[in-house]
């Protein structure tokens, strides 16, 4: 039972660390980006190759495939994205499926099709009891400690720094902003690069726990979606408690209700969406 | 002040012959419609592709009413082709032989389900919109998948033994029947259409479309409308799936996957939007890319399509669409 609930808290931080890019990209600058999962799998797959072939420690290899993503996001922000920022939804929708497209058959062309692993230390995979009631693993532990770390930097930095607070000016207003001097364009290029680079950490991380093959960003777009819709806009707090609840429910969904699991976490975002369209924490005033 | 006086009468007159010259058929639909009898005659080696593309021409067409016509973008509209792909698949198999009359029951039954859903789905701003298509989509794929005795699982419905066309035509394997049979279900579904966007009715539809605020402050109910051209569409995606396992008599969980409703997209993008034929010369250019790309990259087909689709926002969907015609116009005003 509390093995579960564990095992629930990791996934839905992993969860949480992929989606949170997402969550002020589509949630606040309001860009439809279905692409969002395909930099978690830049991510994941970044780590098989260091690790794997080249031999780089694992725990080397996170902050690269942080930066990789990172990089792969600016990289397209600055060519791709900006010109859609201001399109319809529907060319957006569209634009972002066809990097998908591209980003699934391009990585299965190169790596392979199958699923891939990462060599994890062997630490990892160590596993305690706790007065018999719980049984912690390791490589859970690690993913806990390094989400909520993460998480709560993510929350001091939109709340209470001077970047988070022109972040904020920007998706609010971008004309008044530009107008006070702040660079709207480099803030966005920052945020959308640091949210990628946290998804390429999170597909990094979860590659053993989410599986890692070329249908990743189609597998879990539903996933990322759910948590930034039910999650709202407002600060880090609504998509961590939704990917929270998410990670739970999904995991002892599918554990005691297997043959039902897998649509409860679809039910509970149609209801959510019909009882509260905002997300349940949305911000009065907010877009 | 008699010249400028307002004559209610004229002006009703002058819209409604203005509306009239729109809805009138044109010498370009009358050739396209001939092109098609041709493919009839004069293809006989390409029944099955062109088969393939008259029901995607009609699933394509589904979805152009609801989004050129209704504004709604959905990520999901494969659910209404799968499940009628499914239903046709089961009243085959359990009792009822005629295609034909499955056809019409398929209809009811997606029909059904569109107006269930069109209320999640008329809630709310783009983002729902699309988040609940999606979700309903993909919902039904696992329903489908879960159901293995109803619906063959991953294995795919077998067994499937459509009777005979009006009592008498059998499915023949040149696929001649079935691309006959396809693209008259595709025309009659077609001008059934036709009539219906071009109506007051359908014109208000395109009110809503262009401002949901203001038609509902003449007295047009938003909702309702759109409701009615969701259900419409939900059932003509559903014929589409019907067509598709009665002329192949398999059903497979493709048929209810994401890329499915997004290759739609595309292919009416392709098309254009809001004019019906956009979803059947989209199919039409759809399939023979993919042919095309398939003959040389054959697993890695999905990239091109992935970058025709980045190119298409980026370039711009009016400029590539209009580009054509741009050419016509320059070469008629050359001449």
């Amino acid at each position: 039972m509390l093995t579960n609930l564990f095992d629930g808290v990791a996934y839905g931080m992993l969860l949480f660390l992929i989606a949170c890019g997402l969550s002020v990209t589509l949630g606040l600058m309001n860009l439809i980006n279905l692409a969002h999962g395909a930099f978690a799998m830049a991510g994941g797959y970044i780590t098989v190759v260091l690790v794997n072939r080249m031999g780089v420690p694992f725990f080397a290899a996170l902050p690269l495939a942080f930066f990789g993503s990172a990089l792969i996001g600016l990289l397209l922000e600055r060519t791709l994205y900006i010109h859609i920022y201001r399109k319809p939804h529907l060319d957006q929708v569209m634009f972002s499926i066809g990097l998908v497209f591209m980003a699934m058959s391009g990585t299965g062309w190169l790596l392979g099709t199958g699923q891939v692993f990462v060599d994890l230390p062997k630490f990892l995979s160590y596993r305690f009891d706790i007065f018999g009631l719980l049984s912690v693993g390791a490589y859970r532990l690690l993913i806990i400690a390094v989400c909520g770390v993460l998480a709560l930097t993510l929350q001091l930095a939109i709340a209470k720094t001077r970047f988070g607070a022109q972040l904020r000016a920007a998706v609010d207003d971008p004309t008044v902003a530009r107008g006070l001097g702040i660079n709207v364009d480099l803030v966005f290029a920052v945020t959308f690069s640091v949210g990628s680079g946290l998804a390429g950490l999170g597909g990094a991380l979860g590659a053993e726990l989410l599986g890692l093959d070329p249908s990743f960003p189609v597998k879990f777009m539903v996933y990322f979606l759910i948590v930034v819709a039910v999650g709202g806009s407002a600060g880090m707090v609504g998509p961590l408690v939704a990917a929270l609840l998410l990670g739970v429910a999904d995991v002892s969904g599918k554990y005691y209700l297997p043959e039902v699991g897998a649509f409860i976490i679809y039910l509970v975002m149609i209801v959510v969406l019909l009882w509260r369209p905002q997300g349940l924490f949305s911000r009065a005033g907010g877009r | 002040m008699s010249a400028t006086k307002y004559d209610r009468a004229a002006n009703i007159a002058r819209a409604e012959a203005a509306l009239h010259d729109v809805a009138k058929i044109k010498r370009a639909e009358i050739v396209f419609w001939l092109a098609a009898l041709a493919s009839v005659f004069f293809l006989q080696d390409q029944y099955l592709l062109l088969n393939e593309v008259a029901i995607t021409g009609l699933f394509a067409l589904s979805l152009d009413l609801i989004l050129g016509y209704g504004g709604i973008v959905s990520l999901g509209h494969a659910a209404f082709f799968g499940v009628g792909c499914y239903a046709a698949g089961l009243l085959t198999k359990y009792g009822v032989q005629d295609p034909i009359i499955g056809l019409f029951i398929v209809a009811a039954i997606t029909a059904a389900l569109g107006f269930a859903t069109s209320f999640l789905v008329l809630r709310g701003t783009d983002l729902t919109r699309i988040m609940v298509t999606l979700a309903v989509g993909v919902l039904l794929g696992e329903l489908a998948n879960r159901l293995p005795r109803l619906t063959g699982g991953a294995d795919g419905m077998q067994g499937i033994d459509p009777g005979l066309l009006l009592g008498r035509f059998e499915f023949d394997i040149f696929g001649q029947v079935a691309y006959i049979y396809s693209l008259i279900v595709l025309f009659v579904l077609f001008v059934i259409a036709r009539r219906f966007v071009f109506s007051p009715f359908g014109w208000s539809i395109r009110a809503v479309k262009e401002n949901q605020l203001r038609t509902s402050a003449i007295g047009i109910p938003v909702t309702g409308r759109l409701v009615v051209v969701y259900t419409v569409a939900a059932a003509y995606a559903g014929v589409a799936g019907a067509l598709l396992t009665q002329t192949t008599s398999f059903a497979s969980l493709d048929v209810l996957a994401f890329h499915r409703s997004a290759d739609l997209l595309l292919i009416l993008i392709i098309g254009g939007t809001g004019y019906l034929y956009g979803g059947i010369i989209g199919a039409l250019l759809f399939k023979i890319v993919q042919d095309a790309i398939a003959t040389f990259t054959p697993e890695y087909w999905e990239f091109w399509i992935g970058l025709i689709l980045v190119a298409f926002v980026l370039i711009g969907r009016e400029r590539i669409i209009g580009a054509p015609m741009w050419i016509w116009r320059r070469l008629r005003g050359a001449a």
